[in-house]
């Protein structure tokens, strides 16, 4: 597995979206000045009659998306997940309330993105997302997670969807022959002590920092929350009554994201189960920095990580 | 102004700018990210208005009386940051902090971290509104401040940027003074190709009520002039049409996309640097 290429997983939905767009004619693509950075232009560069460039209007392109879902079109909306959580009414009105198919995807998620600063980090829009009714809310680990995604929002679900994917490069965590099932969370490592819930970016790093705490004799089980929406609840369920703690962790705000959903579905639960401790941006405003120092900063690399799990266990 | 200083100040800002371009450049290159393109366009119209006109205090940047510019277009941040330095605002040591952790020199302005940045820009289309906002207190409250709101020619793609043009004209803000940097250039491509039905940007400011001058920014006399104009009288508010080159002052930037958001290189970067010392 270690000759694979880490790649973007921005990257990943380009190159799957341009080889879908092939055989599904109902395929078309929006973007609103960034196709380079979203990698829409891979679509564009061979199926330009099916790219719509919409300038820099992001809301404007989002209503035209609906339009097009509305009249049996499959569109796909890409801008920066910022800039897509900053145009939350058009969603939640004209896409999610008209139950239009369009498929909106945010890049550049989290802090990863480094030295752009706070204004371009999307870190509140997966809690914007999955608070509409209806909509799916998405967020690959990796590069053949993200072809599966985009291969079933093309095929087969026909709701309101939202894909959430990284600028920066991140590591292949899925096994030779693997298969994405919708809407299940996927357990990457067993562990009978800990249980770590990440999604997007810092999936990878999860895995590196539970093989650092086995050093220390800790059993850490790692799963890839992908699908926040619909939620696995009872695979969350299942990990909860197996391990004492259960820590989430995720490139966005802590408020709201995929460990609030984790941790939603657990404070329900009746009988032992595990504590949750959320882990993320913890509801403080991003800024400037390379993604390496940003992600030293919040804690979101193996070391940041196994700290949190280690400083949580001691509590 | 007195008429024989106009050609000293032209001089002085040709030769500032000549500097601020390889100070831009420089930045950007040790943050090996940012801007150089939109940076390079807007440089000339900021430095101008910030050594010539503005009412500011650097040492007070608070001071409730000062006249504001907000850069909308947040993305060029490198060119506001050479003038702040310049102008005495911070240490001009700081300036390769640039991107870093923990620097006040954020990627794009944010008031938080710089307080003469009047507020946080970067998601483009926002600007004008606050902006106008500012101008609206200074009605409210009888001062005779004014504020200056730069944007790019891809920004005013964004529908805020319309309603907020809509308004301006209601509230007759006198006070407030838009400029679009027009460079013709975006990400996706130039304008022309990305959005071509902007144009007539003139007339479309003028269909919305507000005065409309164009101008060669980089001419240092029209935009001095336009300066002027824009504290001229009557009750509408003002937009410069300013016509740039994105890249503007190295033969190889100049271009509508290739350095938008690429930093130059170290090879690149030192024959900029020596096309920037050639230069008259
Ligand atoms: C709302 C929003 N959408 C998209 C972007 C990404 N973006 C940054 S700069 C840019 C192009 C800006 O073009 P223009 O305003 O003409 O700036 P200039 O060419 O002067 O650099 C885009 C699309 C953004 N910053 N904000």
């Amino acid at each position: 597995m270690s000759t694979i290429k880490p790649i973007a997983t921005r990257q990943a939905f380009g190159e799957a979206l341009a080889a879908i767009g092939a055989t599904h004619p109902e395929v078309v693509v929006l973007d609103a000045d960034l196709s380079k950075s979203t990698k829409s232009e891979l679509f564009a560069k061979k199926f330009p009659e099916r790219f719509i460039q919409m300038g820099i209007a992001e809301q404007n392109m989002l209503g035209v998306a609906a339009g097009l879902g509305l009249s049996g079109k499959i569109p796909f909306a890409c801008s920066f997940a910022c800039f897509i959580a900053g145009r939350f009414e058009t969603i939640k009105i004209s896409v999610a309330y008209a139950g239009s198919p369009v498929r909106i995807v945010g890049t550049h998620a989290g802090v990863g993105i480094g030295e752009d600063g706070y204004s371009q980090m999307g870190l509140e829009d997966i809690g914007l997302m999955r608070v509409l009714p209806e909509m799916v809310v998405l967020q690959p680990a990796d590069d053949v997670e993200t072809a599966a995604m985009v291969r079933w929002l093309v095929e087969e679900s026909k709701a309101p969807a939202y894909l959430r994917l990284t600028r920066q490069n991140v590591r292949r965590v899925h096994a030779e022959g693997w298969t994405w099932t919708p809407g299940k969370m996927d357990v990457l490592r067993e562990g009978t002590d800990v249980a770590i819930i990440a999604s997007g970016g810092p999936v990878m790093n999860a895995l590196d920092a539970a093989e650092e705490l086995a050093k220390s004799g800790l059993s850490v089980a790692v799963a890839n929350l992908s699908s926040i929406k619909p939620l696995d609840a009872a695979g969350i369920e299942a990990l909860s009554r197996k391990v004492k703690l259960i820590v989430t962790v995720e490139d966005h705000n802590v408020l709201t994201g995929a460990g609030s959903a984790v941790a939603e579905v657990v404070a329900s639960l009746k009988g032992a189960h595990a504590r949750v401790h959320r882990h993320g941006v913890m509801d403080t405003f991003g800024e400037s920095g390379t993604p390496e120092s940003l992600y030293d900063k919040h804690r979101l690399d193996a070391k940041g990580i196994a700290a949190v799990v280690r400083e949580q266990l001691a509590d | 102004m007195s008429a024989t200083s106009r050609t000293e100040t032209v001089a002085m800002l040709t030769k500032l700018t000549r500097e601020m371009r390889a100070t831009i450049l420089e930045m950007i290159t040790q943050a090996a990210s940012g801007h150089p393109g939109g940076s390079l366009s807007a440089i000339d119209f900021i430095a101008a208005l910030f050594t010539t006109r503005l009412k500011h205090d650097p040492k007070n940047p608070s001071w409730v009386d000062r006249d504001r510019f907000i850069l909308s277009k947040g993305h060029a941040v490198p060119a506001l940051y050479v003038t702040l330095a310049h102008q005495g605002y911070f240490d001009a040591k700081l300036l390769p902090t640039l991107r870093q952790l923990g620097s006040p020199l954020q990627g794009h302005p944010v008031n938080r971290f710089m307080t003469a940045c009047e507020a946080p820009t970067g998601s483009l289309g926002q600007g004008l509104s606050v902006a106008q906002g500012i101008a609206l207190a200074g009605k409210l409250d009888g001062k005779s401040y004014k504020t200056f709101c730069l944007m790019g020619d891809g920004e005013i793609q964004e529908g805020q940027v319309w309603e907020a043009a809509m308004s301006a004209a209601k509230f007759k803000l006198d006070n407030l003074v838009a400029i679009v940097d027009w460079n013709g250039g975006q990400i996706d491509g130039s304008i022309t190709e990305v959005m071509p039905s902007l144009e007539p940007v003139v007339a479309k400011f003028e269909a919305f009520g507000w005065d409309v001058k164009e101008i060669d920014g980089h001419d240092f006399n029209a935009i001095l002039d336009a300066i002027a104009w824009a504290d001229g009288a009557g009750d509408k508010p003002k937009c410069i049409v300013s016509r740039t080159v994105k890249g503007k002052g190295v033969s190889f930037v100049e271009h509508p996309t290739k350095y938008h958001g690429a930093a130059l290189s170290k090879d690149e970067l030192a024959k900029a640097l020596a096309e920037l010392k050639e230069a008259k």
